[in-house]
């Protein structure tokens, strides 16, 4: 019960700071896929990361940067994490200290062996990975790393 | 006709984009190797008399690798017992992840107490001709006549979160079904992992 309290604490100090975790934090697949898969032109842009993931943290203020500089755009960032359900508190003290300004939802949608294939085909289950979705499916995928101008440049041509 | 012809532009962007060290599928044979164990000396597969092995890719730093060493201990023991002894091998670019230096492996394996070899791929050809992508990342072979065989590639099992609610031991179920003699059911699975940490 403290547990669950301290959570709807963490929670609510999260919407009054700029971060946006989504209202219903911890998504299945069905969560996610509603989510991007969408009838529209928007470019929905999905971070797989976790907290324990190094070149996750480091490749995160990029995806807050882009997420700046596609404001105005078609363009949404969607953070989502990987960390354990156990984890919730933790990730979302971590999204709080780095002020992280992104939509952010924990992802848990049980036996990984069915799932990521789910998300691509492409994709081995390493993180960091990157989906880009658009009208309604998959338009690209990107297994690694991105610097701060590859993922805008990748961003810009997924737009077009 | 148009859309066809998006679509085949797209397969095409999509694989373009993706391009994979072109690593082994199941049947495929294994490539042997000489990589230098935690206690200096160097180990072949060639040299060791067994059914086959467990080659896991993996690691000190990453936190996924960290949570299943118990695993690994202990598959390592039943594997062992069936003909299969594991193997390790810890691919990563020690520049950048210091963690995963040959030094830290020693120290690592000793903390432990790893009963199996520890191997470092310091050039990381084998990881590549593997086609190793993340830790933990599974191989098991199966030697026939002179050559070894791919039996099974990826998971350790079905559930990182709770070793308590695994269902599936992927890879113990794959040894289990070769000493059988049956056929294994999943060949290839995936699971969430650390990157392989690639040299520049």
């Amino acid at each position: 019960m403290k547990l669950l309290r301290l959570n709807y604490t963490l929670i609510a100090l999260f919407s009054i700071s700029s971060a946006t975790i989504a209202q219903k934090p911890i998504w299945d697949l069905d969560d996610l896929q509603s989510r991007v898969l969408q009838n529209n032109d928007t470019l929905y842009v999905v971070n797989f990361w976790a907290t324990w993931c190094k070149p996750c943290v480091a490749e995160l203020p990029f995806f807050e940067n882009q997420g700046t500089e596609f404001k105005t755009k078609a363009v949404k960032i969607i953070l989502v994490s990987l960390d354990f359900k156990k984890d919730l508190n933790k990730m979302t003290e971590f999204a709080i200290k780095k002020e992280l300004k992104n939509e952010i939802a924990m992802l848990s949608a049980g036996n990984p062996d069915i799932w990521i294939d789910k998300i691509s085909p492409q994709w081995s289950g390493a993180i960091p990975a990157t989906a880009f979705f658009k009208n309604n499916k998959l338009i690209h995928f990107y297994e690694g790393e991105f610097s701060n101008e590859e993922l805008k440049t990748t961003i810009k041509n997924q737009m077009k | 006709m148009m859309r066809n012809l998006l679509f085949l532009l797209f397969s095409f962007l999509t694989f373009s984009s993706f391009s994979p060290e072109s690593g082994y599928n199941i049947g495929d044979t294994a490539s042997d190797f000489s990589l230098k164990n935690i206690d200096g000396k160097m180990v072949s597969l060639a040299n060791i008399e067994a059914k086959g092995f467990v080659v896991v890719f993996t690691c000190n730093h990453c936190p996924f690798s960290v949570m299943y060493e118990d695993r690994i201990i202990a598959l390592s023991k039943k594997t062992e017992k069936l003909g299969y002894p594991l193997i390790a091998i810890n691919p990563n670019d020690d520049v950048k992840y210091p963690d995963d230096s040959f030094e830290n492996m020693k120290i690592r394996a000793k903390e432990k107490g790893f009963k199996f070899p520890y191997l470092r791929d310091d050039s990381q050809k084998i990881a590549k001709k593997y086609g190793a992508l993340r830790t933990p990342h599974v191989y098991v072979l199966k030697r026939e006549g002179k050559e070894l065989k791919v039996k099974y590639i990826g998971a350790i099992d079905d559930n990182a979160e709770d070793a308590s609610a695994v269902k599936n031991k992927y890879v113990e179920n794959a040894v289990i079904a070769l000493s059988k003699n049956v056929a294994i059911s999943p060949e290839t699975t995936k699971a969430i992992g650390c990157t392989i940490k690639w040299k520049k």
